[in-house]
């Protein structure tokens, strides 16, 4: 637990002096050639592993990736519980905590959602990199990290928080020695995360990869304004969004 | 009698200002509402994806504001563009958008779209709220429009905001990316697109 907040409270104060916070428009690219040279890796073992495995993963029947998804979602709670108390709001925790117990109980290991269906509030996962987010620190520099894909230096320190003991799904699974889980269990669902959202996004990615002029910009715009979008926890990228470069044209 | 008269055609008169002139601006929600369901109609029907492409281009170029979008999407770099070269940007960027456009969308059969809302952001802006509803493949997806009001008369699209991501700010750092990232600058970007319209 000492470890787990010293690692978080650390990460606050490396991520604050290294760069500007989240509303400022830059995020840096520092290591521009290393991370188009990891991005060019990870498309080819995406096509070469996880576009096929997604594929194959699309040939279940609908009714099995629907559970398949309700259940890694319900896992995801362990991480988001936390972080909804660390960002204050704890109403919140207290309801993603019943979705829990009902999704796991009820629910039959979350296979199924029946708390969406008893009324509680749309599920919105949180992770620590949002949190640190959250307390005004800056994203420092986009990267791209080799099979993970794109994230930023904040979101890398909220991964190494998680590891440190922060994620409740991980400490059963392989920090801690219990004989209820094991070490493949954590690694079947980190993967089956990655193919499930592959496959939501087959059709979304292979579009985006054939219409664009940079498909590594484009791959980065997206996810520096989610990632924005999921800190700030509103609408942002409408309500905030820079009018300035609109504002001198009047084409019609 | 006559005066009677008179005061009848002055409210008729009154009225069709009124009411007539007011109703000829499009209300943004009906504005998407329409388009989406004409664009529905075209994917939908058994004709070849060419044919779809084609139909689509119809639509983007009356509701969309495309040259709008394009001097956007060139940002801080287009003030640095002599006349010509934006004339030649311009047309490019026509062509670019409406070929990419179609072929993104031809991709999808038979979609189906709710148009849920509108928010007024000012006198220039409404973001028009839907969701594209799930499918045995896909999520559901919540795309806003955002939609140029300036001319209540004749609103036209700037923006697909989908889940949350601007698609004009993702072309906006995407075209960034390449002028900055290329030895001829603005002429990269030029070359880059005149491929992507010609394969």
């Amino acid at each position: 637990m000492k470890k787990l907040i010293l690692t978080l409270v650390f990460g606050f104060f490396f991520c604050l002096n290294s760069t500007a916070s989240e509303n400022e428009e830059t995020t840096k690219d520092c290591f521009e050639k290393l991370n188009k040279g990891i991005f060019a890796f990870n498309q080819g073992l995406d096509k070469a592993i996880f576009k096929p495995l997604a594929k194959g993963y699309r040939i279940l029947p609908s009714p099995i990736r629907t559970g398949v998804g309700n259940s890694l979602n319900n896992l995801s709670n362990l991480t988001t519980i936390p972080n909804n108390i660390l960002q204050g709001e704890i109403k919140l925790a207290g309801q993603n905590t019943l979705r829990f117990v009902i999704n796991t109980t009820i629910g039959i290991l979350g296979i199924f959602d029946p708390a969406s269906s008893m009324g509680l509030e749309e599920y919105i996962k949180e992770d620590y990199g949002q949190t640190l987010g959250s307390w005004g620190a800056g994203p420092g520099c986009y990267l791209i990290l080799p099979i993970f894909g794109p994230t930023t230096s904040r979101d890398l320190v909220g991964t190494v928080v998680s590891l440190a003991g922060g994620d409740t799904w991980y400490n059963v699974t392989v920090r801690n020695d219990t004989q209820y889980f094991s070490d493949f269990d954590y690694y079947f669902s980190r993967v089956g995360s990655g193919i499930d959202f592959r496959a939501k996004n087959l059709e979304s990615l292979d579009n985006l990869e054939e219409n664009s002029l940079d498909f590594y910009a484009s791959v980065k715009s997206l996810y520096l304004q989610d990632r924005k979008q999921k800190v700030l926890n509103s609408d942002v990228i409408i309500n905030t969004q820079d009018d300035s470069d609109w504002d001198d044209l009047e084409t019609k | 009698m006559q005066k009677f008269l008179k005061l009848n055609i002055f409210v008729l008169l009154i009225n069709l200002v009124i009411f007539y002139f007011p109703a000829h601006s499009e209300e943004p929600k009906i504005f998407i509402e329409t388009i989406t369901k004409e664009a529905s109609k075209i994917l939908s029907s058994d004709i070849s994806k060419f044919e779809k492409m084609s139909g689509l281009k119809v639509i983007a170029k009356e509701n969309v504001d495309i040259k709008g979008i394009g001097l956007y999407t060139l940002g801080s770099h287009r003030k640095n563009l002599t006349d010509s070269k934006k004339k030649e940007y311009l047309d490019l960027f026509n062509k670019y958008f409406l070929k990419s456009f179609s072929s993104r969308l031809a991709e999808y059969s038979d979609p189906k779209i709710n148009v849920l809302s509108q928010k007024k952001l000012n006198e220039k802006y409404t973001i028009v709220s839907s969701i594209l509803l799930a499918t045995d493949k896909r999520p559901e997806v919540k795309i806003d429009w955002r939609v140029y009001t300036k001319n209540k008369e004749k609103p036209l699209i700037r923006d697909l905001i989908i889940e949350g991501l601007s698609l004009a700010r993702t072309q906006k750092e995407e075209f960034n990316s390449v002028i900055t990232s290329s030895d001829n600058g603005i002429e990269g970007l030029f070359s880059n697109l005149k491929n992507f319209i010609k394969n």
